[in-house]
């Protein structure tokens, strides 16, 4: 894309040292080479202090020495090199998921080492608890040491749940985090009774490794939403930051996009974007809609045409008059459909929170009968108090807070690995209920580019050799077609019409059938003609194909139990010949973006649970309404943005593969809280009958999440292998 | 058992130097970017100094 010569300053930041510093988002660079490459050219730049490429974010930080920096020649080195570069808001650059990374990586780790030291205490008490010699006194000093080395790593790891747990009682309602919670303080607190009062029973090892335990269970959590937002983009990037505004006077000047007001003249340079909604009212060029509607066939424009935002200009220099400022055009109201949508999804009721709405009243009904029953049986207040906390300490849900996370790391890395990039765990839990599966056709059941439907002859060397000049998509098919080779000399591109070049001396032209001199004829918009200066036109058409594998995958979704429906916005002939194509019997065409969210949002109503599979713009808000969506890797920025899982390749047959994943994982998760149930249902009724001690708690809650953490593991290896 | 009053200090001791290293390592962002720290230790032609 050609960057515009404009104010870009409001892009650079300043960091703390006084330097000036800007951050871009570079795409395409994945490999040491890429990383050398841009890093070694950016750095070359005049005023550039250093540059830095964060492989695993994709994101670029860049220092200025001084105040000369100019990020326009930034963003172009990157680009020269082939990688897309786009700038970030300094505001938005701080990261706070970053931040909450680090946070809970040093709470694993005060953990870690929390437990490990404790450790170190117990086990001589543990000796001690059977018949070995150990003095009271010895034990106490014990119990000392190991209550000055866990309460502060417990206070201070533990801060994560306490403050969920928190809020969450705020609210009124009672998390996985408010029994932890609970659970921590009050094992601390009875501990230093214990060890106060000289007792047997402090659980200080149980209290940091219950908190270690679980912590690895959110670090993991955290890991899988920090790789799939890496993957998520900003919608609000699609459109171009800079529009061309002409003054009164003529002038052209660079304006970010957010001041084009309603009347403005604006001028879209070839291979630009269109920054707002708006008619042309000067110049003929073909736009690509694909973005906004999924047509894949350039739509010409001429003054007087309604232009949307977010098009793609093929040909030549367009001026127009926005009819509507950046908030009201047709994408940003895309954009509050997907955060419609997106509110829709946050509904959704986790495994994990399913499962503490029935543990938290049950474990703390349970603790206090026991205390209440203890008390009349005529065992004292203390010992009461004490197997009431032994009830709760035991039944902490460790397990319950590593079922689903470590079920849901090994299923992404499977699908990971497959080039299938999950978004959340949540939507790995609604995938497993999808039950019907509505697809978008270019782009998702088809490849969504032209390809030249005739095998490529001689002829298509020498209209490559034109073909090569242009940005149009059946050009750059053409010269797909017919692989590397030389450009013609001296082409010249007639917006809309076509090429116009010397190739071995001869003058020839590449384009519509009128251009080219083919009298009387209805072009079509997915053909191209050719010919050399009044000799035979030769005809090249092209027609969108369908993935290799569409025919199957949709035979295995249905063999899964899936019903399968097509909704388009391409013409009803094209769909229905593909819906014919790949045995699909329920299509829809001709869909807006607001009718394909609505149609999501009625069978949603109708109590189906969707899966959407879509690319383009015109479905990102219906990748937003529905329970689950997928986006290929080629899709745009605001659909992979919407889409839980976003998947690389030409292969359909990923959205086999991630539905079979994401049940086996949802199998997996219930076993591991019936494993869990079953352990708390043992485990209960011992530390009520008062047989817990200290090294019984401590073995019976590493042991439950050894299992936990190990049935998790046979994800990697077993279940819905394709 | 008065060895304890040493030895136990001195242990804790120990582990907290490893515990203030981590937290440096956290601190230093050496876990931000896995992918890249793994390429650069390879490729002498990258800048790879601690970032």
């Amino acid at each position: 894309m050609t960057v515009v010569e404009a104010d870009l300053s409001a892009f650079v930041g300043h960091t703390k040292g006084g330097e000036h510093r800007l951050e871009l988002l570079v795409r395409g660079a994945s490999c040491a080479g890429c990383m050398a490459k841009i890093e070694r050219a950016v750095a070359a730049l005049p005023s550039v202090s250093t540059a830095r490429l964060n492989l695993s974010t994709g994101k670029l930080a860049v220092t200025f020495a001084g105040t000369g920096g100019d990020p326009a020649r930034v963003v172009a080195a990157v680009e020269d090199l082939g990688y897309g570069a786009r700038l970030y808001d300094p505001a938005a650059a701080e990261d706070q998921y970053g931040r909450e990374g680090r946070r809970l990586a040093l709470a694993l780790g005060v953990a870690g080492f929390g437990a490990a030291n404790v450790m170190m205490f117990t086990v001589p008490v543990w000796a001690g608890l059977f018949g070995q010699e150990l003095h009271p006194a010895t034990r106490t000093v014990l119990y000392w040491f190991a209550a000055m080395v866990a309460t502060p790593c417990a206070l201070f790891a533990g801060m994560t749940f306490f403050k969920s747990a928190w809020s969450s009682l705020r609210r009124g309602r009672a998390n996985m985090d408010v029994p932890i919670s609970i659970g921590v303080l009050l094992t601390l607190a009875v501990s230093f009774y214990e060890t106060i009062t000289g007792g047997r029973h402090a659980y200080f090892d149980a209290a940091v490794s219950l908190i270690f335990l679980l912590l690895i269970g959110r670090y993991l959590d955290h890991k899988l939403r920090a790789r799939a937002r890496s993957a998520a983009r900003d919608l609000l990037a699609l459109q171009a930051p800079v529009a061309r505004r002409i003054d009164a006077a003529g002038l052209e000047r660079g304006v970010p996009v957010g001041q084009v007001a309603v009347g403005d003249r604006l001028a879209i340079a070839p291979g630009e974007r269109i920054p707002v909604d708006g008619l042309v009212t000067d110049g003929r060029s073909t736009i690509d809609n694909a973005l906004i509607s999924g047509e894949t066939i350039p739509a010409p424009v001429s003054p007087g045409s309604f232009i949307h935002a977010g098009a793609l200009n093929l040909g030549g220099r367009l001026v127009m008059r926005a009819q509507a400022a950046v908030a009201d055009s047709a994408l940003a109201e895309i954009a509050r459909l997907m955060e419609a949508g997106a509110q829709s999804k946050s509904a959704f009721v986790r495994l994990a929170d399913r499962a503490a709405a029935i543990y938290v009243p049950v474990v703390h009904t349970v603790a206090l009968l026991t205390f209440v029953t203890v008390w009349l049986v005529g065992l004292g207040p203390h010992e009461a108090l004490m197997r009431a906390a032994a009830v709760l300490i035991i039944t902490c849900p460790c397990a319950l807070g590593l079922a689903a996370p470590a079920v849901q790391v090994t299923a992404s890395g499977r699908l990971f690995r497959a080039g299938v990039l999950l978004k959340s765990g949540a939507a790995l839990e609604r995938l497993a209920a999808v039950n019907h599966v509505v697809f978008d056709k270019t782009g998702v059941l088809t490849t969504g580019r032209p390809q030249l439907l005739d095998p490529p002859d001689a002829t298509v060397r020498y209209a490559a050799m034109l073909a090569r000049a242009s940005r149009h998509p059946l050009a750059r098919s053409l010269a797909d077609a017919a692989g590397d080779g030389p450009v013609a000399d001296d082409v010249v591109e007639t917006p809309g019409l076509g090429l116009e070049g010397v190739i071995c001396g001869r003058r020839a032209r590449l384009g519509r059938a009128s251009f080219v001199g083919v009298a009387n004829y209805q072009a079509a918009e997915t053909e191209l003609w050719f010919a050399f200066d009044g000799e035979t036109k030769v005809r090249f058409r092209f027609a969108d194909t369908l993935r290799p594998d569409a025919a199957r995958t949709i035979e295995r979704l249905k063999a899964l139990g899936l019903d399968v429906e097509i909704l388009s916005g391409d013409t009803a002939g094209a769909v229905a010949g593909a819906a014919a194509a790949v045995g699909v019997e329920r299509w829809r065409a001709g869909m807006t973006p607001l009718d394909k969210a609505a149609a999501i949002a009625s069978l949603r109503r109708a109590g189906w649970r969707v899966l959407m599979v879509g690319d383009g713009l015109n479905d990102a808000a219906a990748l937003a309404g529905a329970n689950a969506s997928m986006a290929p890797g080629a899709a745009v920025d605001a659909s992979q943005n919407a889409a839980d899982l976003v998947f690389e390749g030409e292969d359909l047959g990923a959205v086999v593969l991630a539905i079979e994943t994401a049940r086996a994982a949802q199998r997996r998760a219930l076993e591991n809280f019936g494993f869990s149930a079953l352990y708390n249902v043992i485990a209960a009724p011992c530390a009520v009958l008062g047989l817990v001690n200290p090294f019984v708690a401590a073995l019976a809650m590493s042991a439950s999440s050894l299992i936990v953490t190990l049935n998790a593991l046979r994800m990697t290896y077993a279940g819905g292998r394709s | 058992m008065t060895i304890l009053l040493f030895l136990a200090p001195a242990s804790v001791l120990l582990g907290l130097i490893g515990l203030g290293a981590f937290w440096w390592t956290v601190r230093n962002g050496q876990y931000d970017d896995p992918a890249g720290d793994a390429a650069r230790i390879l490729n002498d032609q990258i800048d790879d100094r601690p970032g």
